[in-house]
This record gives C-alpha cells, structure tokens and sequence, in this order.
C-alpha cells in the first residue's frame, strides 16, 4: 500500500508541475500574442470569456502573480480552458473531448499493440541469441531512427496515394454519423488501419531491443542457470524464469518512456488528419490558438501521467518485491 | 572412508573459453573418480577450475564455454546398468538427466533463487517436470517435507526469496536439490556467502543427509579446512589441472604438492594441532597467460629443473599407492629440461617405479634453496 | 528510438574501476561502432562543407518545376524549382548544430543533477530525483511547441537549449543509479574514509568511472534532440527561413508533394535523418556493450559451434565428430572400453594418467602412460 500512496503522491505532484509550467509559460514569453488574439476577435467575444482568458493568460497586470495564480486554479477547476480560435467560439474543453476519445484509442490501442508484440520478439532474440534473428537488429536500428511522421508519410505515398487501398486521412467516412454501429465502427477501423500500423511500427523496435538486451542480461543470472540445472522444460526456463524477471525494468521503462510515445503519435496524427488532439494541437500551432495549445498539453499530461499509474499497478503485480511491507 | 562403487567418472575432461585461436583451456585433462556416498572435496584458489569443472559436467557453462574432449560418465546405482555418456545426451534427455540424478547447490544463494516466485513454486516446479504424475497436493506435501528436512518451518513456504534470510534461502537451495534423491549433489561454495556458525550449521546438516538418503557430494570451496573436516577425499585444483589427489586425512597430514602444502597454511583449522599461517607467495596465473610446464612453478619453493619445461602427469607416488600426485619431486624427471627425449622408463608399465631419481634430486634442490 | 531501461544493465556491470587506456579505446573496434562513427563522420563533413558543395542555392527558385531526379538535380526539384539536393546539404549543419548543442547542455545539466543527487543522497536527493522523474514523465514535445510558438522567431540556438531543458531527465535518471552504485564501491569509501575534499572524490573517483555512461547519454541526447529537432521544424514551429531536414519535410507536406507523387522531395530527408539516427545508436551501442559485456554478440564462436545458454557445446577435437554434439552420434557406444577404464581407474595402484596432450609433446613422455588410453587421444592441433 505504502508504495501505491507514493506513486499517487508523485503524480500528483508531477501533474501540479505541469499545470504550474502551464501557467508560467505565457507569462514569461516576452510579447502578449493572446492581447493580439482578442484584439483581432474584439467584437466577437462576450466578457466573461474574455475574462476567462485574462485568468488563463495572466492579461490583468493589475493583479499580482499569486492572485493570477489562484484564479488560474480557479478556472480550472470550472474545467473553463477558454476558448480556442481555431474552432471560434468552441470551448477548449469542448474540442478536446471529440477529439480526446480518437487519440485514447489509436493510442492507447497501438502503444500496447507494439508494446506486447515488440516485447514477444525480444524475449526469443533475446533467449535464442546468437541465431538468425540477430541479424534482424540492424533492420531494427534503421526502423527505430525513423521518425514516426516520417514513416507516415511514406504510408500515405505507398497506400493512399500510390495503391489506393487505404484513405489518406480522417478517422472515418465523413458520410457517417458517429455512433456505436457497424459501419461506423468499421468505418473507424478501416481510416485507423494505416496510422495505426505506422505508430506500431516505429514504436516497436524500442520494445524489441529493451527486451533483447534485457533478457540477455538477465539469462546469465544465477537463477536462470539454476533452472537449467533443475531440468525444467525450455519454456518453463525461458518465460518464467528469465522473461519474467526481464520484463520488469521494461515495464517501468514503458511508462517512462510513455510520453515520448506520446509525442510521436501527435505526430502520426498530424501527418493523417486524424480527427484526434494531436491533429488539433497542429491546427492550434499554425493559427497560433494558445488557450487550445495549452489544454491539450494539460490533458495530454494528465493522460500520460493516469497511464503512469496503470503501469505501476502492473509493476506491483508482477514484482513482489515492491509488495513487500505493506 | 566410504569406497563404494563410481557413481561418476570423469575421463580427460578439457574445458575451452571461446573457440578458434583466442580459446582459453580452462581445464585440462581432468580425471576424477566420485564414489558412492563419499563426499569428494574440491580445493583451489579462484580461477584454478574448481567450479568450471562441476558446471562442465553437467554441461552448464554459460558461453563461451566449449568442452573440447574428454568423457564424463554417470553410474546409475543398478550393478549391470550402462554407464550414461553426460557429453553425448540430446538436450531432453539431459533435461531428464539433471537433477534427478545430480542436483546442484549453487555458489551465492542470493541469487539462485527466482525473486519473483515463492518458494513454494520453486519448489514444486521440480517436481511437476520431474514427475509429472504427482498431485498438487502431493507437491505441496512433499515440498513441505523438504523444508523441514533443512530446518524450516512450513509456513516459509509462502515467502518471496527477499524475505528470507541468507543462510534460509541457502538451505532452500539444499532442499531443492534433495528433491528428487540424486544420487549426487554438487555444492559450490554453498557457505562461502554465509557467518562461519552458519557455515558449520548447514554443512553438518548435509553430512547428516547425507547418511540419512545416501547421495554422493562435490564440495567445493576455496576454504580447505571446511574440506578436511567434511570430506572423506580431497582433489586439489591449480590453473586448470588437478594436482592433487588424496583422503582428507592424508593431504592434511601429508599433503605432497607444494600448493596442496601452501593451501594448507593459508587457513587456519578448526581442530587438531596449530600450524603456522605462511599462505602462498605471489597470485594465481591467469588462465591467458598460463606458465610452461608445471603451472604451479613460478609460486612454488621447491621447483628444479624439469617444472618450468614439462608438465608434471597426475599419478601415485610409488609409496603411496591410494593417492596421486602431479608433481616432479614425486615423479622421475624427463631426463635433461634441454632435451625431452623420452626417459629410459618410458612405455613401461603403472607397476615401474619412475619415483626414486626425482625425489633425491627434489630433496637436493629443495635442501638448498631452504639451506 | 531505444530508450526504455537499460538501467538494471547499467547498474550491474559498471566498469572496471580503472580501465587501462587499451581497454577504453576497444569499444571503437567494433564493426557497429565504426560503422557508426563512420556515418556520423560523413554528416559532421556534410555539416561544414555543405553549404560550399551545394550545387544550387536553396532558396533560388527556377522554371524546372516539381522535376524528378536527374542529372541536373540529383534529388529533383520542388515545386518552386528549387533544389532539393541543395537544401538537404545546406541544411544539414543546422541539424548537426542543434543536435550536437543540446546534447552539451543535457549532458551538463544531467551530470549535475544525476551525479548530485547520487553522491550527496539524502533530501536533495530525494528533490533532485522527483525532479528528474517529473521532467521524464510530463510529454516533452507538446511542451516545447507551446514554448517555442509562444516565441516569435525560434533561432536554432534556442530550440536547442529548449530541448536540452526539456531532455535532460533520462541521462540524470541513469548517472545517478550509477553514482549510487560506484558511491559505495571500496575504494570510494577508502578515499572517504582518509578525508579527501567531496569535490576531488567526485572528480577524480567518481566520474572517470561515469565517462562511458556520459557518453552514452549524450549520444542519446543528441538522438532525441535531431529528432524533436525535424519535428518542430515539420509542424512549422521553428523558424522555417533556416534550412534544415524537418524545414524540407514542411515545404514537401505544406504543396501536398504526396498527392502530387513527388516522392523525391521528401524521401532525401527522411532517410538522412534515419541514416544519421542509426548511425548514433549504433555508436551507443557499441558503449552499451563496452558496459556491459553480457551484451555482446559472441565472439569467437566459430559457426559450427553453436552457443546455448544452458546446454554447453560439446566440440571433441580427438573424434572425428567435432560438431555441435546435442545430438552427436557418438553416444553411449563406448562398449566395454569406458566399463574397463573406470574400473581400472576407481581402484588404487593401477591409476591410469592420461598422456600429455600439450602440442609439441610427445606422449612418451608421461612417466607412466597407459598404453590403452593412448590411440583414442591426440594431441590437440
């Protein structure tokens, strides 16, 4: 228990230092790109928004930092992020919560495709070192440096645009209602297919060479010999003993690294136009909409850091050690 | 002093590190003889193969470890059996072979146990390859049997390794290799990570076992005493080779090498009368830089002539027919170090005695360099 | 990408406390690692000769519209008729710059962090490492777009120290695992002990030791830095004046070179930064192993004999099988030879020695070598 409570306690604080970062961000930039924002929108905006963004913005110079900071809070706490300019008069927190779903899904869903399968491959290159499949690791190298945009976009040029097999962008077929039905749901898998590929794809060479040199460390252990020596069977040997005991460092390198992933696949949604916040945080960037920029930086930092805990819940699982005084 | 039948026989066994021109010989020419029921002690300092020698036997050497040549032959205990050839076992069969036959305690029980299981599946684990037609609950019962054998209460058997004590997960380890009832136990360094009291404890824990279920011991360690007191005979191990081979009470009494002799004061001894502690001038050789001839020469007090040029060979002094010895002093000289042609007693045989010349000119070098 | 834990296998295996000059430099012997330096070498002469070699100026539009590669233009044109061989050359300097930079001051700053908070323990540790997990765990590259489009013009240098900010973490994470583990090694404590000042143990005991794990840091770094690099320069947040590999992906993608079939124009970059990505891991590879030795592919094994972890080969050199031997076909066939030998070897005064089997020796001369044991074995060639 004692280690769960500190784990949350991390978080916690870890996501009091985004929002903080958050906050500062605009007020330390030299220049006040939102006053120009609301000047060119003058007109169209009522006052309370325009006072929800002199909160979020720290416009009001009036007001000293701690006073800003607490209005800050204030008006998170209301979930108000302002609103975006991209899609005026939208909230933020509205076009987050369309777009949120999409990247949860691709994401998530892909993240622990190719954490899965990229962890299988490198417990048997790892366990079977030394055979043909080593020569499967430079291939690896190249494909890991890739960047994940990059590899979408050669998707695209080979799949949409070359063999038009799969549709170039979009999360499904504009002629659909989103809705819990059949063609919809197919619709979504079918657009999902090839950022999907291309996400698990550049995300799973990391996982093969992790678990690769992990299960080779790992196989010199003294109890992995001691299974050997018992007699056991080889997969008995191989999973439970070595795999087992491998795993562990990736797991917590897994949530570690989760926010790099993160990032790529922002990306691999910019690259497809995928309807999620990756895709929306692009749009922000080229119309210069700060208040959507900076809701989903927070909610993608939340995100990451829920998935942390999951993947501390994992660890816990599967390692009695940390079980230990509880 | 048990003498039963072989239940291990190890003929010129050669051990390499790596393959090809860069090959370390780890072990070179080995021939030992286990007997059954005897506890058969191995000595050296680190690097001399001590433990390379029990992980080849059972063919466990991590890479880059090669067995170049030799024959290792277990015995099974019914009289008109066939010897098993280890080295020529396919990989299921040798899986069948370990541990039912030959169980291993590991050096350093820290690690030999699997942090992430309880004690109880690495118990029953064994069990369930080994004899697949056993219950659960006959595991579970057999396990807990095997836990009170070595002194621990049932209740461990729910415990993660870290929650174990140092010298409890060492006495997990000898229960688990009592699982099946091998017929050999192999112990390397199974004390060494652990207080001299606990040391004592466990070790005549196992020589009670060992009376109580029969199996036959390798004991190695580095700690000669321990082997003199719990060992009927002692193989005494230098840069790969045995150079020494006798009952526990005649190396200690009267060890013939030179480095059975310098062991032999390196370490206090618990009983019988105090000896001076002199320990061994210089360190052990490298196995990438091994020394000509006698491997042992460069440290040793008493080298003349033929050890820096010829290996001394592992046979019985001519008084002493029960023990062997490589060793020039006991052993005829190979006529001139300049010119090794073959000695007149060569090709002659076991029953010539090659001895004399070599132990007057020992005793002459010998009386000078002390004199 | 690999940077999921290599920690456990960083912590283990640290290196020798004082590796011989020889020993340092083997790690360059390495096919990978020269493979990679060689590659890295390339783009470094890229990156100053760059500008000087391209055929064509950049930015100079002509009337070859959107040609695929010719002669003329070895990677074809872009829609403006520039020259997209040019613009890789030309911009391959900012690429290595930001990259090279930010490694620097990431590195700088995760010694400090990470080496602190290993050798000093106790609360500032405690900070110091929350720290560095805060920084690794909040999503750097939405973070740095919010930083950088706050700022007008984006410069180079200063995506560089934005990323260096915002990428410092994991090298702090690992050094200070490191630091922890050589804090307590012998010779540390002795240095401790005869009351040396911190700042020399840290100096002089402490970080010699951390040289490899630096290194590798910093190359990951540099990895890290070129690609969030290209990144920012694709999604058009940096300044898209300055050439660089991600300033030719934006143009490709912002005049739809994808519809319109113009894989030249964005193919190039990707497989430079691709090509420039394995080169650095490779070149951490070849670190990873100098570390932690268990990592090595095998060498020295032959190809006949196979290593298994477990199951150790058997490769008799005086039997005509010298193959793999799991499944030599020399088993149990001994026939009564093998019953004889260990009988005759079990008991007393009929020892048998076998010969002397070193090369040049002849058997003969072994005092007493039985005659039986004799044509079966052969000096080892």
């Amino acid at each position: 228990m004692k280690f769960v409570l500190q784990r949350i306690l991390f978080y916690v604080v870890t996501a009091w230092a985004a929002i903080t970062i958050n906050f500062l961000i605009p007020r330390l930039m030299p220049g006040d790109p939102v006053q120009a924002l609301i000047a060119r929108f003058q007109g169209q905006l009522d006052t309370s928004a325009i006072a929800s963004l002199k909160a979020l913005f720290g416009l009001d110079k009036e007001r000293s930092l701690w006073q800003q900071y607490t209005d800050y809070w204030g008006q998170l706490f209301q979930g108000d992020l302002g609103l975006s300019f991209t899609f005026f008069p939208t909230p933020v927190s509205e076009v987050i919560s369309q777009s949120l779903p999409w990247t949860l899904v691709l994401v998530g869903l892909t993240t622990l495709i190719s954490f899965l399968l990229g962890t299988g491959i490198g417990v048997y290159s790892g366990w079977r070192r030394g055979s043909w499949m080593d020569s499967l690791l430079p291939v690896t190298t190249f494909i890991s440096s890739i960047p994940y945009f990059w590899l979408g976009l050669i998707a695209i040029a080979l799949f949409a645009v070359k063999w038009p097999i799969f549709p170039a962008a979009g999360g499904y077929d504009s002629s659909l209602v989103p809705a819990f039905d059949v063609p919809f749901i197919s619709s979504a898998l079918y657009h999902g297919f090839l950022p999907g590929i291309t996400i698990i794809l550049s995300a799973i060479a990391g996982w093969i060479l992790g678990m690769r040199n992990m299960m080779v460390t790992v196989s010199s252990e003294d109890y992995v010999m001691v299974a050997q020596a018992k007699g056991l069977s080889e997969r008995r040997v191989m999973f439970s003993y070595a795999a087992r005991n491998a795993i562990l460092p990736n797991i917590s390198g897994f949530a570690l690294s989760l926010g790099f992933i993160v990032g790529g696949t922002l990306l691999v949604e910019m690259v497809f136009s995928y309807p999620g916040i990756g895709y929306q945080l692009f749009q922000a960037v080229g119309a210069k909409d700060y208040p959507l920029m900076q809701g989903v930086f927070l909610i993608i930092t939340l995100s990451v850091l829920a998935a942390n805990l999951l993947a501390d819940m994992v660890y816990l699982f599967l390692d009695p050690r940390t079980r230990k005084e509880a | 002093m048990t003498t039963g039948r072989p239940v291990l026989t190890i003929r010129g066994l050669n051990v390499d590190y790596g393959t090809g021109p860069g090959a370390v010989h780890a072990l070179r020419d080995i021939d030992l003889t286990l007997h059954r029921g005897e506890v058969l002690g191995l000595a050296g300092e680190s690097g001399s193969g001590k433990s390379t020698l029990a992980y080849a036997v059972t063919r466990l050497l991590s890479p880059p470890g090669v067995i170049t040549g030799g024959d290792v032959h277990y015995h099974p205990p019914q009289g008109d059996a066939a010897p098993v050839d280890l080295l020529t076992l396919t990989p299921q069969e040798l899986r069948a072979f370990r541990w039912q036959e030959l169980s291993i305690v590991f050096q350093g029980a820290m690690n030999s146990l699997n942090p992430v299981h309880t004690v109880h599946s690495q118990l029953t684990d064994v069990l369930k390859a080994h004899r697949p037609e056993m219950r659960q609950a006959e595991r579970t019962g057999r396990a807990e049997e095997l836990l009170n054998l070595v002194g621990i209460s049932r209740d461990r058997l729910g415990a993660f390794p870290h929650q174990l004590s140092g010298g409890m997960r060492q006495r997990v380890m000898i229960a688990m290799a009592l699982a099946l009832e091998p017929e050999i136990v192999i112990m390397d360094e199974p004390t060494t990570a652990l207080d001299v009291v606990m040391q004592r404890q466990i070790l005549r824990k196992l020589v009670a076992l060992r009376e109580e279920l029969g199996f036959s011991v390798v004991f190695i360690t580095h700690d000669i005493s321990l082997l003199i007191e719990f060992s009927d005979r002692i193989a005494i191990m230098y840069g790969g080779r045995i150079v020494e081979e006798a009952g526990a009470a005649e190396i200690y009494r009267d060890p013939r090498h030179p480095y059975s002799d310098g062991l032999l004061h390196s370490f206090p001894a618990l009983h019988g009368p105090r000896r001076e502690l002199t320990g061994i001038p210089g360190s052990p050789p490298h196995l990438t830089a091994m020394p000509t001839g006698c491997a042992f020469h460069p440290r040793c007090g008493k080298a003349f002539d033929p050890c820096a040029g010829h290996v001394p060979v592992l046979t019985a002094p001519d008084d002493a027919p029960e023990r062997t010895v490589a060793c020039w002093l006991h052993h005829s000289a190979p006529g001139d170090a300049a010119d090794p042609a073959p000695v007149s007693v060569s090709g002659a045989g076991p029953e010539a005695d090659p001895g004399a010349g070599a132990r007057e000119s020992a005793g002459d070098t010998s009386a000078a360099r002390s004199g | 990408m690999s940077i999921p834990a290599t920690e456990v296998a960083v912590l283990d295996a640290a290196p020798a406390p004082t590796p011989s000059k020889r020993a340092r430099l083997r790690f360059l012997r390495g096919g990978k690692t020269l493979t990679g330096l060689s590659i890295l070498g390339f783009f470094t002469l890229l990156a100053v000769i760059g500008p000087w070699i391209a055929p064509y100026d950049p930015d100079m539009m002509s009337d070859k519209l959107l040609q695929p590669p010719s002669g003329d233009h070895w990677f074809g044109t872009t829609q403006t008729g520039q020259d997209v061989l040019s613009q890789i050359l030309v911009g391959t300097r900012g690429v290595l710059l930001v990259g090279f930079v930010a490694g620097f001051f990431a590195t700088v700053l995760s010694v400090l962090v990470g080496v602190t908070s290993g050798f000093l323990g106790g609360v500032l540790d405690e900070i110091l490492s929350a720290l560095s997990n805060i920084f690794l765990v909040i999503p750097a590259l939405p973070l740095i777009i919010i930083i950088a489009s706050f700022v007008s013009d984006a410069g180079d240098l200063l995506i560089a120290v934005v990323i260096a900010f915002t990428s410092w973490a994991w090298g702090a994470r690992v050094l200070r695992a490191q630091t922890l583990s050589l804090r307590r090694r012998d010779y540390v404590e002795a240095a401790r002990a005869t009351g040396e000042p911190t700042w020399r143990i840290i100096g002089f005991e402490i970080m010699p030791n951390l040289t490899a794990v630096i290194a590798s840091g910093f190359v990951g770094t540099v990895i890290f830095a070129v690609l969030l690099e290209i990144t920012l320069a694709f999604i058009g947040v940096a300044d898209i004046s300055n050439w660089n590999w991600g300033t030719v992906l934006f143009w490709a993608q912002s005049n739809q070179a994808l519809a319109q079939g113009a894989w030249w124009w964005f193919v190039p970059a990707g497989l430079c930064i691709a090509l420039l990505g394995t080169s650095l891991a490779l070149i951490n590879f070849g670190i990873d192993e100098f570390v932690n030795p268990r990592l090595r592919t095998e060498t020295g094994s032959s190809r006949k004999i196979r290593m298994r972890v477990g199951f150790t080969p058997v490769a008799r050199t005086d039997r005509t099988n010298g193959s793999g031997g799991t499944t030599a076909p020399v088993a149990l066939t001994k026939g009564p030879g093998a019953g004889v030998k260990s009988g005759a070897n079990g008991s007393g005064p009929a020892k048998a020695a076998p010969p002397e089997r070193s090369p040049g020796r002849s058997p003969e001369q072994a005092p007493d070598g039985t005659p039986d044991r004799t044509p079966d074995k052969e000096p080892r060639s």
